[in-house]
């Protein structure tokens, strides 16, 4: 069983077998992290490099877990965004890294296709846990198998996904992931916040948030950043919350058995209210739970390489 | 070149193997106390099973079985592009201070039950550890043995011995391919 690639750069181009043998991995990874001893020999010996020059700790060491529970020796090397320029640089960082001779690297940039350049330069499998607004596919596979374990299956659910779509590699990977599964994925946000011709990546788009999460089996709601109601994206936090927000009184309108979801971190009292994330019907916790299946599985799948 | 295939066991004599494996680790073990059972993926699990019946019937006490998924601790991982499909580990019970009777269909260079030992070591601390297998066709890579063997079968490495085990028992069959 392998996949297609060497990398994971994206799901753009990732078939439904591949989501499938992915998320069936993950899975049987998940009972390691029960164990007393939570690991495994598998990744003896092998070097997975975590260059993280967009800083993260909660994905870096998300990933630092799943390869250390594999036996790898996990190197993290950050570097601050200024000391990166366009692609130039990137390309003496990659030289530099390829005379490590690392077996998988987790590149995570503020530049979409900085993982492509090193996919290409380097022998090593590069896994992208976000390049700028483009993919975050690690991400995308932890909310799918997180649906997956909850629902019993995929195809034919309905997904709402609301927020800043615009500036979301989340929600992009997601979308990509979910049409190739067969959910129907419903897009709400508002109209400056949702990108033009969204519809050809085969979504539904909704400017109102009862429209998007109408008969929603599964609702995911984005992280709003602060930052963009500086560069006048919206008016103020309040009145986003006011027509955006997931409450008890907006919730109603999604299915009965409807699961809450948010990458996280989470703005209580903005995108969503706070006893809706703490609620019954949210997932959040258990999504990051399976954030660390998912990369042990992905490590996995693409450590070892070809001898 | 086709398949040349000859049956060394039919069904029958391979239930009178599994209850005479059953009274023996009866037998060594003064009874059932602290024993589980482990079934090692893929071939073990439906002979786990089926010991763990037999037990049962004999004793009269449920024996713990799990089943155990030895493919992140083999040996041959990093040769090949390709990764062997990951099964899932399922013991939901603890090891430590038990007798576990690891069972496979078939044991052969060893080196499978090198790794779920070391898989078991791991999840505990055993008492002890024994192994249970149907078939031990030879050709040892490593220094294990078997405690509990229902067939001895001394094979030619070109051959590949099949134990064939189906939830009705009627059909079961052990073969060896040519």
């Amino acid at each position: 069983m392998k996949l297609g690639h060497k990398d994971l750069l994206g799901l753009e181009h990732v078939s439904r077998e591949e989501i499938s043998l992915i998320l069936d991995t993950a899975e049987s990874f998940k009972e390691i992290s029960t164990r007393r001893i939570k690991k495994v020999p598998t990744l003896r010996g092998k070097t997975v490099i975590n260059l993280f020059v967009e800083p993260s700790t909660r994905t870096r060491t998300s990933f630092e877990i799943a390869g250390k529970r594999l036996s790898a020796d996990v190197i993290n090397f950050t570097t601050s965004a200024s000391s990166f320029v366009k692609g130039e640089t990137l390309r003496d960082t990659a030289q530099t890294l390829q005379s490590m001779a690392p077996d998988i690297i987790v590149i995570r940039h503020s530049a979409a296709g900085a993982p492509h350049i090193l996919a290409r330069l380097l022998q090593a499998s590069i896994i992208n846990a976000g390049d700028g607004a483009h993919e975050h596919p690690t991400q995308a596979l932890l909310d799918m198998l997180s649906i997956r374990e909850k629902k019993g299956r995929l195809e034919g659910l309905k997904v709402a996904i609301v927020g800043d779509i615009s500036h979301s590699r989340v929600a992009r990977s997601n979308i990509f992931g979910m049409t190739t599964m067969g959910m129907s994925v419903a897009i709400g946000g508002p109209p400056m916040m949702i990108p033009r011709d969204l519809e050809k990546l085969g979504v539904t788009v909704h400017y109102r948030l009862a429209d998007a999460i109408q008969d929603a089996d599964v609702v995911m709601m984005l992280r709003i950043q602060f930052e963009r109601q500086a560069s006048s994206l919206f008016p103020s936090i309040r009145e986003y919350a006011r027509f955006y927000s997931l409450t008890r009184d907006t919730i109603g309108l999604a299915k009965d058995d409807v699961i809450i979801m948010h990458p996280g971190p989470i703005n209580r009292g903005v995108e969503i209210a706070p006893d809706i994330a703490d609620g019954p019907s949210s997932i959040i916790l258990d999504q990051v739970t399976n954030g660390v299946a998912v990369r042990m599985a992905l490590l996995y799948l693409l450590g070892g390489g070809t001898e | 070149m086709g398949k040349e295939l000859t049956v060394v066991m039919d069904a029958q004599g391979i239930e009178r193997c599994i209850e005479r494996i059953a009274y023996e680790i009866r037998e060594n073990n003064e009874g059932a106390q602290d024993l589980v059972i482990i079934g090692i993926r893929a071939g073990g699990i439906l002979l786990a099973d089926r010991l763990s019946t037999m037990l049962r019937d004999i004793e009269g006490t449920e024996i713990p079985t799990g089943v155990l998924d030895i493919t992140l601790y083999r040996d041959d991982l990093l040769s090949g592009t390709g990764k062997p499909k990951l099964g899932k580990t399922e013991i939901p019970f603890s090891l430590d201070g038990k007798i576990v009777v690891l069972v496979d269909d078939v044991i052969f260079t060893g080196r499978t039950i090198r790794a779920a030992m070391d898989a078991l070591i791991d999840f505990g601390r055993p008492k002890r550890i024994q192994l249970a297998v149907l078939i031990d066709r030879g050709h040892r890579e490593l220094p294990i043995s078997p405690d509990y063997v229902g067939k001895s079968l001394p094979s030619s490495l070109w051959e590949k011995v099949v134990v064939e085990l189906s939830p009705s028992p009627g059909n079961d069959r052990i073969i060896i391919e040519n």
